[in-house]
């Protein structure tokens, strides 16, 4: 195997591993925080809003994006380290 | 000048607007009418995206349906946000590294067949022409509704103005016609919200004001609702029981989510940045705008529940002067009532009005005992008139009133627009060019895309003057079908080098096949009232799973039928697990 196909596949790894870090957070905040764990969460709260009623309505959403923006700030390092960046 | 000339001035000007912008943006090759030539900014390209995908359901339906569901609203809110994560991080980069003009495009060549490609593209017009409709009702609401006008000459003259630029200018047209339609949606949403939530509760922003006290009070605004809400028999606002079980609610946000990822008319937006990088960040816009909406829309929504619960109780509920009498109701009232979307009964006839849930049986026996009450007065409250008649319940002035009318026009076109696009660019494209005449010149191609692009518009307009009996419901059907068929096929394509053009065929018609039965089994074949064959009820459903949330479960059998029979079939050959390496990496000319 050549130079280069290693270092694609090294990539290729690095790059799902961010994914799934993604991935997590992605499905946490939403499918977690926001719905099965939304009943006990509903005790706290943050400001007027019950807090699992806060992440269904507002949290997630916001996470999403800040999940976004991170995702594409780690590709564009990972992208140079292995010289695949566009100009 | 009276509320009609306003509006009609107001709506005028948005419509002038968008043919000057047509005219300045003329298509001229098949690369500007599909993909805009590629040279959108990528904050341009997120803020068409979020006027591309905000459609009418968004700006007038989605908050009243928040409003009368409470917490499980949150299904929608994180269902129509959270697909974009996996749009980022799963599907926009890889394919725009793909760099051709259509998702159809892009399975065919993966998957190395053309009954693959003409497969995606019955998905991508059974689900895009399904979600005009809807696009075309909401026109027709605005227009009708709002501004009094007959729906016909409203639905003709909007057709009107997207013909001229859609068919002129195609996606290029339509992308700079979408980011003046963001603005005008996102202004007619926010404005209104901003006053309500300064009246109620003195905070600037609606995503503040509705965590926050009452103006002049010490208690929370949702604490309050929360109360209210039960002392008329309904379950607390925020509540986690009530609405939809937390399966359904599970399922539901996963069939949004995998179902907006994998909207055809979406992704292809990702096609006109100039890079791989762009595509990823522009996501990230795309959400930031979509979500200045989103996380307004819990507020208007539960704002507006509010308003109408104390303009119908002024006071201690079951006490006289606690219900609001007929004799002083307010305007707004009356002339929503004329729409039909608003009507009441007296049916105690005590000359006052009261609203409750007497579907709880314990709350409606213990209401009759104490108070004399009979029934719910309210007996037709229909949801659009949350964000519709917001601006009338808080006292608005008229300009208000005229620019949400523009807004709803305009998400109701910016959307329209998106799908005919995608539409007509899987017949000229991946119909005509891909199967039928491969050695069609660019010129007929662009003009064949013209073509398409009018004949769709026209059907469309057609649907929006004799809508099927069964609008509200497609929107599902849309969705089960992206979630079921285009996402997982996509993502397969991307993340799993070996599949081959068995599975993926195999997969779609899977995930095809049963979303569409369980949907038409609870919702009628074709949705033709009076053939469903089983009642739409929670207690008929398999396993208690709405027909909804079913594309969640759909593209789970997709994923499934596509790995047994890729591993009873042969590899792909060599040149497509290549293609395959090519669109994971952003460049792929590596000198080292």
């Amino acid at each position: 195997m050549s130079q280069e196909d290693l270092s694609r596949q090294a990539y290729w790894r690095e790059h799902l591993r961010l994914l799934a870090i993604c991935l997590a957070v992605w499905f946490l905040v939403s499918f977690g925080l926001g719905i099965i764990l939304a009943a006990p969460l509903n005790a706290f709260s943050i400001g007027g809003y019950p807090l699992g009623f806060w992440f269904a309505q507002q949290g997630a959403i916001y996470t999403f994006i800040i999940l976004i923006f991170v995702y594409a700030w780690r590709m564009n390092v990972l992208d140079r380290k292995y010289n695949v960046h566009e100009e | 000048m009276d509320q009609q000339t306003l509006s009609l001035l107001v709506v005028g000007a948005t419509f002038a607007l968008y043919i000057g912008i047509a005219i300045w943006a003329r298509a001229g090759s098949t690369s500007e009418f599909y993909v805009a030539g590629r040279g959108v900014n990528p904050i341009a390209n997120g803020m068409a995206t979020a006027a591309d995908w905000m459609s009418a359901a968004s700006f007038i339906s989605m908050a009243g349906l928040i409003a009368f569901l409470g917490f499980t609203g949150g299904a929608y809110l994180m269902g129509w946000t959270g697909g974009y994560v996996l749009m980022a991080l799963l599907l926009a980069p890889y394919l725009r590294k793909f760099g051709k003009f259509t998702v159809p495009e892009f399975i065919g060549d993966r998957f190395y067949s053309k009954v693959a490609r003409v497969v995606a593209v019955i998905s991508l017009l059974a689900m895009s022409i399904t979600y005009v409709i809807g696009q075309m009702r909401g026109v027709g609401i605005a227009f009708s509704n709002i501004l009094e006008v007959p729906l016909a000459i409203g639905l003709i003259s909007g057709m009107a103005v997207v013909f001229i630029y859609a068919v002129l200018g195609g996606m290029k047209g339509i992308t700079y016609t979408q980011i003046a339609q963001y603005v005008i949606m996102i202004f007619a949403y926010t404005v209104p919200a901003v006053f309500i939530s300064l009246t109620l509760t003195g905070q600037v922003f609606p995503q503040i004001g509705l965590g926050s006290t009452l103006q002049g009070q010490d208690t929370y605004l949702l604490e309050a609702l929360d109360q209210t809400m039960v002392d008329l028999g309904f379950t607390m606002y925020t509540a986690t029981e009530g609405g939809m079980s937390m399966l359904n609610m599970f399922l539901l946000t996963m069939a949004l989510m995998i179902g907006t990822a994998g909207l055809p008319h979406v992704i292809i937006r990702f096609f006109t940045v100039p890079r791989v990088r762009d595509a990823r960040k522009s996501a990230g816009w795309a959400l930031v705008f979509i979500g200045i909406l989103y996380t307004t829309a819990p507020a208007v929504g539960a704002m507006a529940i509010w308003n109408l619960v104390n303009t119908v109780h002024p006071g201690e509920i079951g006490t006289e002067e606690g219900h609001l009498a007929y004799e002083d109701k307010p305007a707004w009232m009356e002339r929503w009532e004329q729409t039909g979307l608003l009507a009441f009964e007296d049916k105690n006839e005590d000359g006052r009005m009261q609203y409750y849930n007497d579907a709880n049986e314990e709350f409606a026996a213990m209401a009759e005992e104490e108070y004399g009450w009979e029934g719910s007065e309210i007996v037709t409250l229909d949801r659009d008139i949350m964000v519709l008649a917001n601006p009338e319940i808080a006292g608005l002035p008229g300009w208000v009133i005229a620019l949400v009318a523009a807004g709803g026009i305009a998400a109701a076109l910016s959307t329209a627009a998106g799908l005919l696009l995608a539409i007509s660019s899987a017949i000229s494209h991946d119909l005509l060019k891909g199967v039928f005449m491969p050695r069609i010149s660019e010129r007929n191609e662009l003009l064949a895309g013209r073509i398409a692009m009018a004949g769709a518009i026209l059907f469309a307009g057609y649907l929006g003057l004799n809508p099927p009996g069964f609008a509200a419901e497609v929107v599902a059907l849309a969705f089960g079908l992206a979630a079921a068929s285009l996402f997982p096929t996509l993502m397969m394509g991307i993340f799993m080098k070996k599949m081959n053009k068995e599975g993926a065929i195999a997969g779609m018609l899977v995930g095809l096949v049963t979303t569409l039965l369980y949907i038409f089994t609870y919702k009628g074949w074709f949705f033709f009232s009076g053939t469903a064959m089983l009642p739409d009820t929670e207690e008929y459903w398999l396993f208690g799973v709405n027909p909804t949330g079913f594309g969640a479960i759909g593209a789970v059998f997709n994923f499934v039928a596509a790995y047994i029979v890729m591993k009873l079939t042969k590899e792909p050959p060599q040149h497509i697990q290549e293609l395959v390496e090519s669109v994971r990496v952003p460049r792929t000319d590596n000198p080292s």
